[in-house]
């Protein structure tokens, strides 16, 4: 009897003994399946922002997709009205419009008309504004703003800044 | 018999799950335009009757249609190499040896004298800023307009081959060709893509297509898509009725109406069967063997069957 | 150790080693089935048919498709499609019955459950089922990513998205699950792994508990009848065939089985080869591209239902319905309180219960597809409470059932 009890004893402890191996093993699995380092280094884009010229819409990409930086001219946040300020992202002096650049009707691409000053999508004639807020349906909403943060005088896309959670906050972007 | 009244229980509610997701739900989703069997019924009718040789001497001459078009069946080159005319154009303007049978007429007859009208890209062409289609309108030659450009289609009629002679692929790379790519036909805008020999011409022919591409992209804000797999993913009707009036579709779009005859689209839809659906011929045949087969399979199963449950009932 | 003799055949010579007749006779011979069934019991059989077309098929689209973002389309619709020899036989065999099966499976569940086929020792048959039915539905979702068209990448970013749990915004599981932001080459080629092999051992493992699980309750016949399987048996082999209520596995079974076999593969080849559409969604026949949306996403008919149990909610109340539906169905005969083992027809309330739910699941499905406005999302929205209400009142309706 004795013995029996102790060799389940002994059965129990080698069971238990395994389980842990297994766990552990399951932390290697878990650990495989992560996004690489690679792509999660492409999850990050730093921009610098002292390259960009006035009113020239530069497409930049972001987690596989088109990201809208444009710099805005003193005339063009002169002429702004309080609705549209709001959007304005601010680094040093200069102001910007960085969207994510998918219609947010149907994910077409919209284009930058300089002389006009507004976006047209091409695929269902949506049209936005300077600061990307919809002027013409389909759209739903304006261009999402991709989360940003703030560092000297680049722009980190994919890191949430204070900037970017007022932002949220108030409702100007999903 | 109450096997037979369960299978018509288990075949009808089947049948109606597979017509609401498919027919029901399908007519739902997608538009459905009803083809017009390319009567360009908006366009108006050919009055005069042509001259071929009166039309030669306006196509050559004072129609000036050779100073972008080349004429290959009359030896006559274009000016340009289609990425040059695609760099000053936006689009290769097409060679008009075939244009005659390419193209319905009732369409040549009016594209020559108002092209953005009838090409449906109106739109496209801000006048009051000085934008034109790059197609000049012709305005007449001095005479009756109307016999004018009737002689001129004439003359195009009369190089042209005839529609049995016309290719699948002769069709597609007119009409066509010219702003879309067929990659598993190894169609490029600026023609088929060979195999090279050395990778330096590979090369310099790709940078050549990039180059043409960039253009026509500027030209049509946005590259055309490749249309290898169009016959599967838009089927015949769609791809039939779309090639009539791009806009029934999508209004806005810069893709023109392209103005082909009947014949011609039909044999747009068999390059792109070719294409896309290459192996249909031998589906049917082998679908009826196998079919003839597998009868013949479930009817032995029935023979079996009876012999094994002879016994059992 | 055995004692062996000289073979006198090479049957002998198995059987010494492999004890074949006895393996026969349990597997085959005197495995005893009843006799009161109608073809609706030779859905398994089909299923098993259906299985073989779709590993075979499958084994030879592995031997040509690359899981490679770049390369995945091309070479299933260049390669496959039009180089391979009978290459688009192949494509087309496994993606109808992988459409087919489904509709296999559901025929095969609602039969389950209009028999009361899940009661009475029978608990591990259903639950065993609906495991599978689960591993197919993996099996079918991770293989419609291997295509890489248009409706692979963006129900793969539709789907992967339900796993951020609404307003939990678990997007950190959801990048753990794609591997990358989006779909891309990390997404592919684990999908791949799951498609042809993880998901197939499981669907082959869960295959035998299924049969496994079949051996003790015995297979349950459309009358409800309690049969005494080792006394019917008896009279069966001592010659009474006729006066038996059980029949051998095989041939009996089998012939009636394969019988019904002939006249399902007349028109699954029907559907291979000049109805194939519905299984081949033309959206997918446009690349993956990330940057432009498809007009329309929905999941393959097989799943329009839960889609649509998702879809008129809100998104946190619609991701509690949508796990709710998965997991309720493996409920079934816990939730069902009564002890009749009888067709539905014999069974008071629930046999309103049964159709019901089967007409209410057929309007989910057909709505999950349309677009949800106006009245199609009325209707969704109420089918999909039905769905809910039908469910809660499973167990009251059963409780208070008189015994058949």
């Amino acid at each position: 009897m004795k013995d029996n009890s102790r060799r389940g004893f002994m059965g129990k402890a080698f069971g238990g003994v395994a389980a842990v191996g297994a766990v552990a093993s399951l932390f290697a699995m878990k650990k495989s399946w992560d996004p690489l380092p690679s792509v999660k280094a492409a999850g990050f884009t730093t921009l610098d922002m002292s390259g960009y010229k006035e009113n020239e819409l530069v497409t930049e990409k972001w987690r596989g997709k088109p990201i809208f930086v444009l710099k805005y001219t003193s005339e063009m946040i002169a002429a702004m009205d309080e609705s549209q300020k709001p959007r304005i992202i601010t680094v040093g002096e200069a102001s910007y419009l960085v969207t994510i650049g998918l219609c947010t009707h149907l994910g077409c691409i919209p284009s930058y008309d300089r002389k006009k000053e507004s976006f047209l999508c091409a695929c269902h004639g949506g049209t936005y504004d300077l600061v990307a807020n919809v002027t013409k349906a389909p759209p739903p909403r304006a261009l999402d703003i991709p989360p940003f943060t703030i560092k000297g005088n680049t722009l980190v896309l994919g890191e949430v800044g204070p900037e970017y959670l007022e932002m949220k906050k108030n409702g100007l972007t999903l | 018999m109450k096997e037979l009244l369960i299978l018509v229980v288990v075949t009808v509610f089947t049948l109606v799950t597979y017509y609401l997701v498919e027919p029901f739900a399908h007519a739902t989703l997608h538009k459905h335009v009803e083809s017009e069997a390319f009567a360009y019924a908006d366009l108006p009718a050919i009055t005069k009757l042509g001259d071929a040789t009166r039309g030669k001497e306006l196509v050559l001459g004072a129609g000036a249609c050779t100073g972008c078009h080349s004429i290959n069946v009359a030896d006559i080159s274009a000016p340009m190499d289609a990425v040059g005319a695609a760099g000053a154009y936006g689009v290769n303007p097409p060679d008009l040896s075939n244009a005659g049978v390419v193209y319905d007429e009732k369409f040549l007859n009016a594209l020559i004298k108002n092209p953005a009208h009838t090409l449906m890209v109106e739109h496209k062409f801000d006048e009051s800023k000085g934008e034109m289609h790059p197609m000049i309108p012709f305005y007449g030659a001095g005479g009756d307009i109307e016999q004018e450009t009737a002689d001129m289609i004439a003359y195009l009629q009369s190089i042209a081959v005839s529609s049995e002679k016309l290719t699948p692929a002769m069709a597609f790379e007119n009409a066509c060709g010219r702003c879309h790519g067929v990659k598993y036909e190894k169609w490029t805008q600026v023609g088929t893509k060979s195999s090279f020999k050395h990778k330096k011409d590979e090369l310099a022919f790709d940078i050549k297509v990039l180059d043409y591409q960039d253009s026509l992209k500027a030209y049509m804000g946005k590259l055309p898509p490749d249309l290898s797999m169009y016959i599967r993913s838009r089927g015949e009707h769609y791809i039939s009725t779309f090639m009539e009036n791009p806009q029934n579709y999508l209004e806005g779009t810069s893709m023109p109406r392209v103005g082909v005859s009947a014949d011609t689209a039909e044999k747009v839809i068999e390059y792109l069967e070719d294409a896309g659906d290459t192996k249909r011929h031998e589906r049917e045949e082998t679908g009826k063997y196998v079919m003839i087969y597998i009868i013949i399979f479930a009817i032995f199963g029935v023979l079996w069957k009876r012999q094994v449950w002879r016994d059992l009932h | 150790m055995a004692h062996f003799t000289k073979a006198t055949s090479i049957k002998d010579w198995l059987n010494q080693r492999l004890a074949i007749e006895k393996v026969e006779k349990v597997l085959a011979s005197e495995y005893w089935i009843p006799k009161n069934i109608n073809f609706l019991w030779a859905m398994g059989m089909i299923l098993v048919v259906t299985f073989a077309l779709l590993l075979v098929s499958g084994i030879f689209l592995l031997m040509y498709y690359q899981p490679n973002v770049d390369l995945a389309f091309d070479s299933v619709n260049y390669t496959i499609m039009r180089e391979v020899g009978y290459g688009w036989l192949w494509r087309h065999v496994h993606g109808v019955a992988a459409s087919v099966v489904f509709l296999i499976i559901y025929i095969h569940m609602f039969t389950g459950i209009y028999y009361g086929s899940y009661k009475k020792g029978r608990e591990m048959i259903w639950i065993s089922g609906m495991l599978l039915f689960i591993a197919f539905s993996a099996e079918a979702f991770s293989g419609y990513m291997l295509p890489w068209g248009q409706m692979s990448y963006w129900a793969g970013m539709v789907i992967t998205n339900l796993f951020a749990g609404g307003s939990l915004h678990a997007d950190g599981l959801v990048e753990w699950i794609r591997g990358d932001y989006v779909p891309a080459q990390a997404f592919l080629s684990r999908f791949f792994m799951l498609h042809v092999l993880l998901i197939p051992l499981a669907i082959i493992g869960l295959i035998g508990l299924h049969f496994g699980a079949l051996r003790i309750p015995h297979v349950n016949n459309q009358d409800g009848e309690e049969i005494d399987f080792d006394e019917e048996s008896k009279k069966y082999l001592a010659g009474d065939k006729a006066g038996s209520k059980v029949i051998r596995f095989a041939n009996d079974f089998m012939a009636k089985d394969m019988m019904v076999v002939g006249f399902y593969l007349v028109f699954f080849f029907y559907l291979v080869f000049y109805h194939y559409g519905f299984a081949m969604d033309p959206v997918n026949f446009d690349p993956a591209d990330g940057l432009k949306t498809p007009a329309h996403i929905y999941p393959e008919w097989y799943f329009l239902w839960s889609y649509e149990i998702l879809r008129p909610f809100s998104t946190d109340i619609g991701l509690m319905a949508f796990a709710f539906a998965q997991v309720i169905f493996m409920l079934l005969p816990f939730l069902d309180r009564s002890p009749n083992a009888v067709p539905a027809s014999r069974r008071g309330l629930f046999k309103y219960w049964f159709w019901a739910m089967l007409v209410d699941m057929i309007a989910l499905t057909a709505m999950g597809k349309l677009p949800p406005e106006g009245a199609f999302s009325t209707i969704g929205l109420v089918a999909a409470l039905v769905f809910i209400g039908l469910w809660i009142a499973l167990p009251v309706i059963t409780y208070f059932e008189k015994k058949a």
